[in-house]
C-alpha cells in the first residue's frame, strides 16, 4: 500500500531566517487583539456579567428584529437577542437588578415569554441561566485564576527539565495563543462564557504540547551539533518536526471540523475557540517559541554542564 | 525496547479488560442495566445537566441573618437567666445588638461578677480545642459584653447547613423527582442539581423559601384602629410588630410572642374544603395542649398564621381547638396549597438560603447537544482513524486500535469514579484523543526518520520509541500539572474539564505508547521469524 506522505523528507524551510517576518505578523495580530479587546471588549455571557439568559426555540426562522423591538418594548434594560446555532433559535440575555431576589428572574422570564407567545405561539423555552453578580465575580476570579498558574505551574517544568530560556519561551507562547484567541472572540462578538474559558484552558494544553515537542528537539540537537548556529539549528530542528506538526495539526483540524459542523449549537463557541487554537497554537510554537529562545542567549553552550553525559544518556538510551 | 514479558503482556491486557468491564453498562440504557446481577458493573458515566437537560441551582446561606437569629435567641436567654439568679433578679437594661455584639448594661454595680458568671453559662464550647462560642467581657466597670467568636460562628453556619441539606433533601424527594444531586459545597453554599425537571419553577419555589411557620395573636386594639381610621401607624407598639398579608399586602399587627410554632407539626395535607384548597395540619401532643390552652383563653379574637414573615391568614377563634388539627385557608390554588404542605411537612430551614444561581437547560436541549455532540464525536473519530491509517498504514492501524482501547478506558475509569461528563469535559476528550494522535504520530514520524538514516527496522523502531517517549512524557506531564491545578482552583465547568483531561493524559500515555509498542514488537517478532535470516528487511510505515 502507498502511505500518504504530506510533508516531503528532507525538507529545509528557512522558518527562522523569516522570523522577522514572523514577529511583524505576531505583533500586527498582538496589535489588532489588544485593540479589540479594548474598543469593543469581550461579549460577556451571563457567567461573567450576571443576569438571566434565555433560549428560545420556534418551529420556523425567528424574525431577530421582530423580537427585539417586542422584549425592547417591555423595557427591561439593555437586551441582547442574537441568533444561536441555528436559525430557528434565539439566545436572549437581560440584565438584572442586583437584588438578591429570585422572583425578581422569574418575573422578567414570564414578562419576555409573555410577550413573545402573543406574536409566536410555536415559542418554546428551551434553557434558562440566571447568575447572579456575586457568583459571576467569583467565576471571573477563579477562571483567571485557574489559567494564569496553570501557566506558570507548567513554564516552572519546562525550567525544570530544561533551560530557564524554554519556560519564559513557553509561557510567552501560551501567552500569544490567549491573547489572539480573546482577540478573535472581542472582534467576532461571539459570546464569552465558562465554556470558552475551557476551550482555552484547551488551547493552553495544545499549544504547550507542540511548544514542548519542538524545544525537546532544539535541545536534543544542541547537544548533538555543538558547532551548528542557533538559527540553522532551530532551522533544522523545526523542519525535521514538520511532518509531525502538519499531521497532527491537519489531524486536529479534521476532528474539530467535524465538531464545528456536526456538533450543534452548543459546541459551536468552544469548537470554534479550538480551532483558532490549534492554529495559532502551531504557529507560536514556530514563530514565537523558536526565536525567543535566540533573544534570550540560547546556544550549544546552554546544556554544556550537562552535556557530556547528557548526549551519551540520550544517544545510548536502550 | 520491544521485549515484552509474559508478565508485562498479562498486565497490559489485563488493564484492557478491566478497562472494558468498567465500559460496559454504558453501552446499554439504564433500565437494562438495572436488571443485572449484582457481581455486574452497573455504574454508567453521568451526563452533566449541559448534556441531558436538568436544573443547577447554587443556593447560599443568609449568615447575617442566621447570626442575627441567634443574637436574639441569646438576648432572651440572658433576659431570662438573669431573673431567675439566685440572688434574685439581677437587673439589666440598655441592651443592644448593634455590630453583631451583645451589650448591656448591670444596675447593680456590686452584681457585675455574678452576671459575668451567668452570661458565660451561657455560652457553649465549640469543637476540642476549648473555645466557647461567645466571648464575655466586661467593659467601662458594669457593662457586659458578649462577642461572638469565630469558631462560634463557623460551628454555628455548619450546624445550619447541615441541617439544611436535610430539609433540601426531604423537600426535594417530595416532589418525587429521581436522583437528585444535593451537596454542601464550601462554608455556605449548597448545589441543587436535578436532572431532567419538567417544571423546574416548582422546584425553585420550593428552595426558595425558609418556611418558618409561626402562630401569632393579632394585637386587636392597634389592628382595630388600624381598620377604623384606615390609617397604619409607621411603628408597632412595644411587644408588637407590623406585618403584612400575603394576598394583598394590606398591614396587620401582631403580637411578637409566638404562641405555637411550625417545629410542632406532624402532618400537613392539601385538602380541599367547599371546593377551595386548604391545608390541613396536626400538631404533635405537645403542640396540640398548647394550641387547646391558647384558643381556650383567647375566644373570640384573631390569630395570625404566618409564613416567613408574612401572615397567610388571620382567622376567629370561634371554639376552642381541642384535636390539635386545622386548616389553614388562605387565596390558595391546589398547587400552592401542595407545595405549602410539602413545605410544612419537610420542615423550616435553619437559615434562610438565597439562590445565587440557576441554570436550567429543556430536555429538549440536552437531547440535542447529546445527539449532535455524538454524531460529531464519532464523525471526528472516524476521520482522524482515517486519516492515520492512510499515512502510518499497518502502524496507523494500530494506533487506531488503541484509541479505540484509550476511549473504552476513559469512559470506564469515568463510571467507575462516577465522574461526571460535561460539555467542557467533551473539549477535555478532544484533547485527550489528540494527545493520543499525536503520541503515535511522534512515535511513527520518529520510525520513519531512523529509517531515512539507515537504521536497520528493528533498531528504528526502538529508537522511535525511546526517542518519542521522552518527548510524550514531557508534553502530558505539562498538561498533567495544568489539569491538577484547574481541578484545585476552578469551578464547575473548568473542573469537569480537568476530570477528563486527568483521567485522560494518562490512559493515552498508556494505549498510544504502550499498547501500540506492543503491537509492534508482536509484529516484528512474527516477521521476523518468518523472514530469510530472521530478519525484518522493511516495513511500510
Amino acid at each position: 500500500m502507498k502511505l500518504l506522505k504530506l510533508v516531503p523528507d528532507n525538507t529545509n524551510i528557512g522558518f527562522v531566517r523569516w522570523r522577522y517576518w514572523g514577529v511583524g505578523l505576531t505583533l500586527v495580530l498582538i496589535a489588532l487583539s489588544i485593540i479589540g479587546l479594548a474598543t469593543k471588549g469581550l461579549n460577556y455571557g451571563v457567567d461573567f456579567a450576571g443576569g438571566l439568559k434565555m433560549e428560545v426555540g420556534f418551529d420556523e426562522p425567528a424574525n431577530i428584529d421582530d423580537i427585539r423591538d417586542r422584549i425592547g418594548a417591555l423595557g427591561l434594560g439593555s437586551a441582547n437577542i442574537q441568533e444561536f446555532g441555528a436559525p430557528e433559535i434565539v439566545s436572549i440575555r437581560l440584565p438584572l437588578a442586583a437584588s438578591e431576589d429570585p422572583d425578581a428572574a422569574k418575573a422578567v422570564e414570564a414578562q419576555v415569554i409573555d410577550a413573545l407567545a402573543a406574536a409566536y405561539p410555536d415559542v418554546s423555552l428551551r434553557s434558562q441561566d440566571v447568575v447572579s453578580g456575586k457568583v459571576s465575580g467569583e467565576l471571573i476570579r477563579d477562571g483567571t485564576l485557574a489559567a494564569l498558574l496553570a501557566m506558570v505551574g507548567v513554564a516552572a517544568y519546562i525550567w525544570l527539565r530544561f533551560e530557564w530560556q524554554f519556560g519564559v519561551g513557553a509561557l510567552v507562547a501560551l501567552a500569544h495563543d490567549v491573547l489572539i484567541a480573546l482577540g478573535v472572540f472581542a472582534w467576532s462578538g461571539l459570546e464569552f462564557d465558562l465554556n470558552i474559558i475551557a476551550a482555552l484552558l484547551t488551547i493552553i494544553g495544545y499549544s504547550l504540547n507542540d511548544t514542548i515537542v519542538n524545544y525537546d528537539r532544539i535541545r536534543e540537537n544542541l547537544r548533538k551539533y555543538r558547532k551548528m548556529p542557533m538559527i540553522e539549528l532551530l532551522d533544522l530542528s523545526i523542519n525535521e518536526m514538520l511532518a509531525r506538526t502538519v499531521m497532527t495539526s491537519l489531524t486536529m483540524i479534521v476532528a474539530l471540523g467535524a465538531l464545528l459542523v456536526f456538533g450543534g449549537e452548543v459546541l459551536f463557541g468552544f469548537t470554534l475557540a479550538m480551532l483558532i487554537g490549534v492554529i495559532v497554537g502551531t504557529y507560536s510554537s514556530i514563530y514565537v517559541a523558536g526565536p525567543i529562545l535566540i533573544w534570550l542567549g540560547v546556544g550549544p553552550d546552554s546544556f554544556l554542564p550537562e552535556s557530556e553525559s547528557g548526549a551519551e544518556r540520550v544517544s545510548a538510551r536502550p | 525496547m520491544l521485549d515484552f514479558s509474559r508478565f508485562k503482556i498479562g498486565g497490559i491486557i489485563a488493564v484492557l479488560l478491566v478497562g472494558l468491564w468498567f465500559a460496559i453498562p454504558n453501552a446499554f440504557s439504564e433500565t437494562e442495566v438495572a436488571d443485572w446481577p449484582d457481581w455486574a458493573p452497573k455504574a454508567q458515566m453521568n451526563l452533566g445537566l449541559d448534556l441531558r437537560g436538568g436544573s443547577h441551582i447554587l443556593l447560599e446561606a443568609n449568615s447575617e441573618s442566621l447570626f442575627e437569629s441567634r443574637l436574639e435567641a441569646l438576648e432572651n436567654n440572658v433576659r431570662l437567666e438573669m431573673r431567675r439568679a439566685d440572688g434574685g433578679t439581677i437587673s439589666i437594661g440598655d441592651i443592644s445588638l448593634r455590630d453583631g455584639q451583645l451589650r448591656f448594661q448591670v444596675r447593680d454595680a456590686a452584681r457585675v461578677d455574678e452576671a459575668v458568671d451567668i452570661a458565660r453559662q451561657l455560652t457553649s464550647p465549640v469543637g476540642i480545642t476549648g473555645a466557647r462560642d461567645y466571648d464575655v467581657t466586661v467593659e467601662d466597670g458594669n457593662r457586659i459584653v458578649m462577642d461572638p467568636t469565630n469558631e462560634g460562628r463557623v460551628e454555628a453556619i455548619d450546624a445550619a447547613m447541615l441541617q439544611a441539606v436535610e430539609v433540601i433533601r426531604r423537600r426535594i424527594d417530595e416532589l418525587g423527582t429521581r436522583e437528585p444531586t444535593i451537596i454542601r459545597e464550601g462554608a455556605d453554599r449548597i448545589v441543587v442539581q436535578v436532572p431532567g425537571l419538567d417544571d423546574p419553577q416548582a422546584l425553585k419555589d420550593l428552595l426558595g423559601k425558609t418556611a418558618r411557620l409561626e402562630f401569632k395573636m393579632v394585637n386587636e386594639e392597634v389592628q382595630r384602629e388600624i381598620e377604623a381610621t384606615g390609617v397604619t401607624p409607621r411603628r408597632a407598639p412595644a411587644g408588637s410588630e407590623l406585618l403584612a398579608y400575603t394576598d394583598d399586602g394590606s398591614p396587620i399587627v401582631v403580637r411578637r410572642q409566638v404562641i405555637i410554632s411550625g417545629d410542632q407539626l406532624v402532618e400537613a395535607q392539601q385538602q380541599f374544603q367547599d371546593g377551595s384548597a386548604v391545608v390541613f395540619f396536626r400538631f404533635d401532643s405537645a403542640g396540640a395542649r398548647s394550641f387547646a390552652r391558647v384558643t381556650r383563653q383567647n375566644a373570640r379574637k384573631r390569630f395570625a398564621i404566618i409564613l416567613d414573615d408574612a401572615v397567610i391568614s388571620a382567622p376567629v377563634i370561634n371554639e376552642p381547638i381541642l384535636g390539635g388539627s386545622g386548616i389553614i385557608s388562605g387565596n390558595f390554588t391546589t398547587e400552592s396549597a401542595n407545595e405549602l404542605a410539602i413545605l410544612l411537612r419537610s420542615g423550616k430551614l435553619p437559615v434562610e438560603l438565597n439562590v445565587i444561581e440557576e441554570r436550567t437547560v429543556g430536555a429538549d436541549l440536552g437531547a440535542d447537544s447529546i445527539r449532535a455532540g455524538t454524531l460529531a464525536s464519532i464523525l471526528a473519530v472516524v476521520l482522524v482513524m482515517v486519516f492515520m491509517f492512510v499515512t502510518y498504514g499497518r502502524f496507523g492501524f494500530y494506533s487506531n486500535v488503541a484509541l479505540a482501547f484509550n476511549m473504552m478506558l476513559i469512559v470506564g475509569v469515568m463510571s467507575a469514579l462516577g465522574a461526571t461528563l460535561t460539555l467542557p469535559g467533551l473539549a477535555g476528550f478532544v484533547l485527550t484523543v489528540g494527545a493520543a494522535v499525536d503520541a503515535n504520530v511522534l512515535i511513527n514520524e520518529r520510525i520513519r526518520e531512523e529509517l531515512r538514516k539507515g537504521r536497520r527496522v528493528i533498531a528504528a523502531v526502538e529508537t522511535g520509541y525511546a526517542q518519542a517517549t521522552t518527548t510524550i512524557i514531557d508534553a502530558n506531564v505539562t498538561n498533567i500539572i495544568a489539569a491538577i491545578i484547574m481541578f484545585a482552583l476552578g469551578s464547575g465547568p473548568i473542573k469537569g474539564f480537568a476530570v477528563v483531561l486527568t483521567i485522560g493524559i494518562v490512559t493515552s500515555v498508556f494505549t498510544a505508547v504502550t499498547v501500540t509498542r506492543l503491537f509492534a514488537a508482536l509484529y516484528l517478532k512474527r516477521q521476523g521469524q518468518r523472514g530469510p535470516g530472521r530478519r525484518v528487511e522493511a516495513i511500510n510505515i
